[in-house]
């Protein structure tokens, strides 16, 4: 067994991710205290690139609105899982978010009168649900293009220290059960295959999502929640892991994702006869009904035969009625997609598209302070979490269109905030000599592994069952074959094998160990999933149709208990943990 | 090659030939060509194919990628001569009755089959001072009519991947050249109506690594997967060196 070279470094504080929840962080930390951000891309190529409609706040920039109504928005769209204080803080913060980055030199669309513009969004409303509001800001069709620009250019400015393309593969804590504290993590430099340990005081996970879980996604291919995997490995609970987002519009059979923003503007959903089915479904708002009902309704559509295409198997984005300067005005990027992926013109005509998984609500749970809890009350101290790998939960069961950009800003900032107060303070948890021991076992675990299973394989097998099994509509069977596929695609990853065995750019390495996460998360998403009888949001249970508050208006906090455990009942520990309610008592959700 | 082999729903299929260019430092081998026959559909895209090589016969072909789309510009290669987005090239696109070449960008040393070494280009990137220099400190947004903005809108679509710069013959010979896309990134802030510091970024690029090295061969332009009109912002840039910004 070959060792690889251990690097040491002392930081106040660590940031791992450097998307736009860890820059944002960095922005607030670098200044205040020595910090250093591990990525384990080149920092402009993290998934906030890609997204496109806006940001959501109330500036009223346009027409008449409040945090308030945002903020019920938020609790209302998410079906009431949301933590009230936390919608408050980011409906509150997210006009201070916006104009933060304006001032940092973000190219917003502007009005005639020179402010920053604003447009419509799925459920963002005025006045308590009564009309579509325009709160969304935004730059063309590439807000998180310019979001994630400006921040890696502030950071530059700032002399912000970067380690790209390192792979966090373990956190390192020190101390027992409630006392364990966070000392350290430990990263996998790609170029080398050295292994590095960053000490920090505060450490804050910033590591996005994990839509890798499934086949048809708008997400990276890096994407494979490494950062949620580990806190999840060292015992740490995840929280409302079954809801996850399935945005309505991803380019038919490929799942890149067409922003919401294209019926912000006016486009419409149509069904194989032309029908603009939404009327059916949300009669008030339609086609800016939330993410989830849309996704539904047109599952149901495909389902019920009325499908476009030669197969039948999706939708179809009307944009034809637009005139090609809007198009090309708001929407380039999206157009172009359609134009270079299916040969559709989107001027003449409708673009094919079916729902695409996108965006985690559960993940990591945090405090208003982004702080860390080990279970329903209790802080790590000194450990954070921000953005898509968090649950604060202001998302609660479903994400509203242009409040994740605004999550990552407000939070990622907060996060930032915190970790340097607490790392003033503190002491440096000292590093225990044996800290990168599990790491360096891991990897030649991996590295010198000779089965008969290919990883490409049973990655592709895992995304097929959780498409089939855990997407739009879910039942108690097909969670139980989800989770049963699972346990069996556990046991063949003891049998992989890896072809390269170099140690420069080992790629293929690395696939291998994010597969183990992808796992890890897919079968607590599938688990939780069966466990939550109820439909509420993202979450839809075909056999357990209705919304049960009396038994159900909780997070899930899912533990890992005995990793060796064969069936996922005896590995993972299920608790429930209460819904922070202040202004807005649960409500039937309609629209 | 291309013959069509079968169908699958509506999609036809083909089989491809692909020579992909190999270096790996620890093998002790020079760079060479290797070739890789790939079942691939008619909207595969190239990084789809090598994928497919990856997955299914070679883990150690290495690439970086991320989007799979053409936002995060992980995946500039040269395929077929020409610089472009491995994700956003479909093999259709490309004249399939020939083998379809694949090597690393040109003019950044090669660390392992079609990885570069990006830190010069970064370097270059940070050396212009890609950031807004403003000295107010408003307190709502600072105004800026729809005109202003629309000055700088093209140069705000670099995603950074190099295709630019790696496709300059200026930049081929001469490492030290800023290279478009550093240009396009200083165009962007010194077009900025907000920003202070355009005459120091105009410093910068009046170097003799700086903006008067490019000939203007279009190459920038023609490999910008974001539609740039590259040769468009560094003319500008010039003009504004001799006469002043406007």
């Amino acid at each position: 067994m070959s060792t690889p070279k251990i690097h040491h470094y002392e930081y106040d504080v660590v940031i791992v991710g450097a998307g736009g929840a860890g820059m944002r962080a960095a922005i607030e930390a670098g200044p205040h205290a020595k910090t250093a951000v591990i990525s384990k891309l080149f920092p402009t190529r993290s998934h906030t690139g890609a997204a496109q409609g806006g940001m959501a706040a109330a500036l009223a920039n346009v027409e008449e609105d409040s945090w308030e109504w945002h903020t019920f928005d938020t609790v209302k769209g998410g079906d009431y899982l949301v933590d009230q204080d936390a919608a408050e803080i980011l409906a509150k913060e997210s006009v201070q978010a916006v104009i933060d980055l304006e001032n940092m030199g973000l190219p917003f669309n502007r009005t005639p009168e020179g402010k920053i513009d604003q447009r419509r969004f799925g459920g963002h409303t005025r006045d308590h649900g009564k009309a579509p509001v325009r709160r969304s800001c935004y730059a063309a069709d590439r807000t998180g293009h310019m979001i994630l620009q400006t921040l890696y250019q502030n950071c530059v400015k700032l002399g912000i220290e970067f380690y790209n393309e390192f792979y966090v593969l373990d956190l390192v804590m020190v101390g027992e059960g409630k006392n364990k504290k966070p000392s350290a993590v430990v990263a996998y430099e790609l170029a080398t295959g050295d292994l590095h340990v960053f000490a920090g005081k505060s450490i804050i996970f910033a590591t996005g999502g994990f839509g890798k879980i499934f086949k048809t996604t708008s997400n990276a291919h890096t994407l494979t929640g490494d950062g949620v995997g580990i806190i999840y490995r060292k015992g740490l609970p995840l929280e409302d892991m079954e809801f996850y987002q399935f945005h309505p519009t991803g380019l038919a059979g490929l799942g890149i994702l067409l922003s919401e923003a294209a019926r912000g503007e006016g486009g419409i959903l149509r069904n194989a006869s032309g029908e603009r089915f939404m009327e059916r479904y949300a009669p008030t708002i339609k086609d800016l009904a939330p993410r989830d009902m849309v996704a539904r309704a047109m599952a149901n559509e495909v389902r019920e035969g009325r499908g476009a295409g030669p197969n039948k198997d999706y939708v179809l984005l009307d944009l034809t009625h637009l005139p090609p300067e809007v198009i090309d005005a708001k929407l380039p990027d999206i157009t172009e997609f359609a134009r270079t992926y299916l040969g559709v013109e989107p001027y003449t005509e409708p673009v094919p598209v079916f729902p695409t998984a996108h965006y985690a609500m559960g993940g990591i749970p945090t405090n208003i302070k982004a702080e860390v809890l080990s279970d329903n009350n209790t802080v790590v101290p000194g450990l954070y979490a921000a953005g898509e790998c968090a649950c604060v939960s202001v998302h609660g069961a479903n994400r509203l269109g242009t409040n994740s950009l605004l999550d990552i800003n407000v939070f990622g900032k907060r996060s930032g905030i915190y970790a340097v107060e607490y790392a003033k303070t503190a002491k440096q948890v000292p590093v225990p000599a044996n800290a990168a021991d599990e790491v360096v076992a891991m990897i030649e675990k991996v590295r010198n592994s000779n089965g008969t299973e290919k990883v490409a394989v049973l990655r592709k097998e895992l995304q097929d069952t959780m498409d089939k099994n855990a997407q739009v509509y879910r039942t108690e069977d097909s969670l139980n074959e989800a989770l049963d596929k699972i346990a069996e695609l556990r046991k063949r990853y003891e049998n992989i094998s890896v072809q390269d065995k170099g140690t420069r750019f080992n790629t293929d390495l690395l696939e291998a160990i994010e597969l183990g996460f992808l796992l890890d998360l897919a079968e607590v998403l599938a688990f939780t999933a069966r466990e939550r009888r109820e439909s509420r949001g993202g979450h839809f249970r075909e056999d357990f149709e209705t919304r049960n508050d009396k038994k159900f208006m909780v997070h899930s906090m899912a533990y890992l208990t005995d990793k060796k455990a064969k069936k996922p009942a005896d590995n993972i520990k299920l608790d429930w943990k209460p819904v922070t309610i202040t202004n807005y008592p649960p409500m039937e959700r309609k629209y | 090659m291309s013959a069509e082999t079968k169908k699958i729903g509506e999609i036809p299929s083909y089989k491809v030939t692909l020579f992909v260019r190999r270096f790996n430092p620890e093998d002790g081998q020079e760079a060479r060509w290797e070739d890789f026959d790939v079942e691939v559909f008619g909207t595969d895209r190239v990084l789809d194919a090598l994928h497919k090589i990856k997955w299914e016969q070679d883990g150690s072909l290495t690439f970086r990628r991320s989007c799979a789309h053409g936002v995060c510009g992980s995946d500039a290669m040269r395929i077929n001569g020409r610089n472009r987005l491995a994700c956003k090239t479909l093999i259709k696109d490309l004249d399939m009755s020939q083998p379809i070449y694949v090597e690393p960008i040109k003019g950044l040393a090669v660390e392992k089959d079609l990885v570069v070494d990006m830190n010069p280009f970064y370097q270059a990137y940070r050396d212009v001072k890609p950031f807004l220099i403003a000295s107010d400190k408003p307190a709502k947004e600072r105004l800026q009519s729809a005109e202003e903005r629309a000055r700088f809108d093209d140069t705000t679509k670099c995603i950074l991947c190099a295709a630019c710069t790696t496709s300059c013959p200026v930049f081929w010979t001469d490492g030290q050249y800023f290279g478009p896309a550093a240009i396009v990134n200083a165009h962007r802030f010194i077009f900025d109506s907000r920003d202070e510091a355009s005459e120091v970024r105009l410093e910068i690029l009046n170097d003799k690594e700086g903006v008067w090295r490019c000939r203007t061969t279009f190459n920038c332009t023609e490999a910008c997967p974001r539609g740039i009109e590259v040769t468009k912002a560094i003319a500008e840039v010039k003009q504004a060196i001799l006469v002043g910004r406007r």
